[in-house]
């Protein structure tokens, strides 16, 4: 078996598995998968931009957030239909990426993320200052026929699944070409050694800013999603906590790994979800299982897999 | 190395003998009620996160109610539980939180949630379970209309009904002139645009509104902003920048003249009225949801229930003097619990599939007298908003405890239906 057949097979065995997964899995574990599903492409979307490209950013937020408002501040203020308002999400996020990228760009490494970072703080601040359109802190709901997808309401379990799947599924698959393509590898050569990318004459610049916008509109498209499927808009998905969270996603499913994305959101979904029921300081727990990865896993789950057992994954 | 097992080691005659000796004694022993099904409660609890001040509370009071409930014969002649889930006072968490108490732990309802954006995330998820959500947040988005069927709020007045009410003795009291500091947030918008409106209403001013950003640690430079002939200085201030506020507010006045001064409790809810900065306060009125300080006149149903939860005189745990519960919101958990009995006994509520005919058994309340069950004091609930109207207390900072003197009308709090839940469809 060629290596192209296997990382096909697996990536399409594992979508196979998690659409199948809903008629095995009780229903409150249906619906967690269908968040799970929505926050991976969050989390692809920050590994399109560090784990494949080297970009540490702190303020996938904002790009995260401007997918959410674009969406629900079209459905509340415009009356947009839901496709629409999914689309002006998928493109704010695109966009927001797009201009942060211009002016971010011109920073690297820590200075890079500390612009990002300030970049996310003056978005989540503009929201709680526009208040009067944008809900501020208290956010606001989508209105019932907003979330009314092609005919299916996403206000229901069976819709709302599946329509995160396609959205992961699609994420996915696009994103296993994209690592596999001739613009993948150079995203590669950026984070390994941009100096000797630039001597062969590609620009990073360029190449970056692509990344960042292609990172933007996973964000935007994930944000977007999350407010139509759970019905609520609100800036604490602004907050830095949604800039460290597909962080965390990502090193803990193995950064610069396709599926890493995705196993970390489910690790770390879990993690909260069980570890609450019975410690007050569940974020204790998850900061030590980080910091235990650093130590003796810093390549993540897959990407430790990848070193010592999968060489052929992507 | 093996490890050897010391000590009695029982044999299987004697564990079977145990066990069965235990079975019958516990059959003896138990309530009459074991043979049925307990009612099970799902609490949304703040225990992290920002509002964990307040979780800590809203934990206890519902840990005491539920006592007086089961003590009393608990619901339907069934026992009650709480299972209290950890939301981090977080909106997404808050949604997944409803998902789990309802479809994992099979909750028969929800309650318990005190911050806005917990319970405006939530709420589309409970409608969408179809599963009763009953808050108790202050916001005016239950009865604004932005929620839905299943979320009520009848256990706390709302924000709107608060300083509407108040305004009038604020202005016959303390002056007509009013400058207004409040967070540059939708909390500190809803005071702007409600206490302005009642204070325009009522023949007064508002001649200055300085909305602070939330991220300031530090406000020298809006005090100046106060206009020189404010005869009133409305704040509402959260969180710990209160201590600055009023800290840095006392140095800018200093021992001079100053305007009068009249609050929100919010700001100081769970914090000891003698902590170091605080003592500008003192002459200064408070709005109060329940008197923190325990007054001449309290009812014995209110001398019951801080006897019940264990909270002393001064408002703080009878255990520990320094731990200053946030009395003026906790009282709703009381009282949402003893609803909960209440709607599901006029209800004849049996199980899930009852939860439609819960909903229609509290939206049909009205009249509330103050009892055990309403430890406040009386409420008057409206079925089309889902929300409840009660008095409000304005006290006075006299040697560091709250004293009350003005106990506002119910009529005063009441305002035009913005919305009518029961024409919504389940």
């Amino acid at each position: 078996m060629t290596p192209a057949i296997k990382v096909w097979s697996l990536h399409l065995l594992v979508l196979a598995l998690l659409f199948a997964a809903q008629f095995v899995l009780p229903p409150y574990h249906a619906t967690n998968l269908a968040r799970i599903m929505v926050l991976a492409v969050f989390a692809m979307g920050y590994n399109i931009a560090f784990g494949y490209t080297g970009l540490l950013s702190l303020g996938h937020a904002l790009f995260f957030a401007a997918g959410m408002y674009a969406m629900g501040l079209s459905a509340w203020h415009l009356d947009a239909q839901a496709w629409p308002a999914l689309i002006a999400g998928l493109i704010a996020g695109g966009a927001i990426a797009g201009a942060v990228g211009l002016l971010a760009l011109r920073a690297v490494g820590v200075s890079f993320m500390i612009v990002t970072l300030m970049f996310a703080q003056a978005g989540y601040l503009t929201l709680l200052y526009l208040n009067s359109w944008t809900g501020g802190d208290e956010g606001f709901v989508i209105a019932q026929n907003a979330r009314v997808l092609s005919g299916f309401d996403m206000a229901t379990d069976t819709p709302r699944f599946v329509a995160a799947f396609v959205l992961f599924a699609v994420g996915l698959l696009a994103c296993l070409w994209l690592v596999r393509s001739p613009f993948g590898r150079v995203m590669i050569a950026m984070r390994e050694n941009e100096e000797r990318s630039r001597m062969l004459g590609y620009s990073p610049f360029h190449v970056k800013l692509t990344a960042l916008v292609l990172s933007g509109v996973y964000a935007g498209a994930a944000g977007a999603a999350y407010g139509m499927l759970f019905g609520y808009v609100g800036a604490t998905f602004a907050t830095i906590q949604y800039s460290i969270l597909p962080m965390l996603y990502v090193l803990l499913g193995g950064a610069g790994t396709v599926l890493g994305p995705f196993l970390g959101a489910l690790i770390m979904f879990y993690l909260i979800d069980i570890t609450s029921a019975y410690t007050d300081a569940y974020f204790f727990v998850v900061g030590a299982a980080l910091v235990g990865l650093v130590l003796f896993a810093p390549q993540g789950i897959l990407g430790a897999l990848r070193e010592r057992v999968l060489k052929w994954l992507p | 190395m093996t490890q050897k097992h010391i000590g009695l080691a029982p044999s299987r005659r004697a564990v079977l003998k145990a066990a069965g000796a235990g079975l019958l004694t516990a059959g003896f022993a138990a309530p009459v009620w074991s043979q049925a099904a307990p009612v099970k409660l799902g609490f949304q609890l703040h225990r992290t996160g920002i509002g964990a001040a307040y979780g800590r509370w809203y934990e206890r009071t519902a840990q005491a109610a539920l006592k007086v409930v089961n003590d009393a014969g608990g619901i339907n002649g069934r026992p009650v539980e709480i299972v209290f889930e950890d939301d981090g006072t977080d909106p997404k968490r808050g949604a997944e939180v409803v998902e789990k108490l309802t479809r994992q732990h099979n909750c028969d309802l929800i309650f318990g949630p005190l911050f806005s954006h917990v319970v405006i995330g939530s709420a589309p998820r409970a409608a969408e379970l179809k599963v009763p959500y009953l808050v108790c947040s202050e916001g005016f988005h239950v009865a604004g209309g932005m929620l839905n069927r299943w979320t009520m709020q009848p256990g706390i007045t709302d924000v709107r009904a608060q300083v509407s009410s108040m305004a009038p003795w604020v202005l016959a009291n303390l002056g007509k002139k009013v400058a207004m500091v409040f967070p540059d947030y939708a909390f500190g918008h809803d005071h702007r645009d409600f206490f302005s409106a009642a204070v325009e209403a009522g023949g007064g001013q508002v001649i200055a509104q300085i909305a602070v950003p939330p991220t300031e640690t530090s406000f020298t430079r809006y005090l100046p902003q106060i206009p020189n002939d404010t005869e009133v200085l409305y704040h509402v201030m959260v969180g710990p920048a209160v201590l600055t506020f009023v800290k840095e507010l006392g140095e800018f006045y200093g021992t001079g003249a100053r305007p009068e001064i009249f609050g929100f409790i919010d700001s100081l809810e769970a914090v000891d009225l003698a902590s170091p900065g605080l003592a500008f306060l003192e002459g200064t009125h408070f709005w109060e949801g329940h008197c923190r300080n325990q007054q001449a006149d309290a009812s014995e149903f209110e001398t019951a229930y801080r006897a019940a939860v264990g909270v002393d005189a001064n408002g703080a745990s009878v255990s520990d003097a320094k731990d200053v519960s946030t009395y003026a919101h906790m009282f709703s958990v009381w009282e949402t619990l003893h609803i909960i009995k209440a709607g599901m006994e006029a209800s004849g509520y049996q199980g899930a599939a009852d939860r439609q005919r819960f909903v229609e058994a509290v939206e049909a309340m009205t009249d509330m007298p103050e009892s055990l069950a309403h430890v406040q004091g009386k409420k008057l609930f409206n079925g089309k908003t889902h929300q409840v109207f009660g008095h409000q207390f304005i006290s006075k900072v006299e040697g560091g405890k709250l004293i009350k003197v003005h106990t506002t009308s119910i009529e005063d709090s009441l305002y035009p239906d913005a919305v009518d839940y029961t024409t919504q469809s389940f």
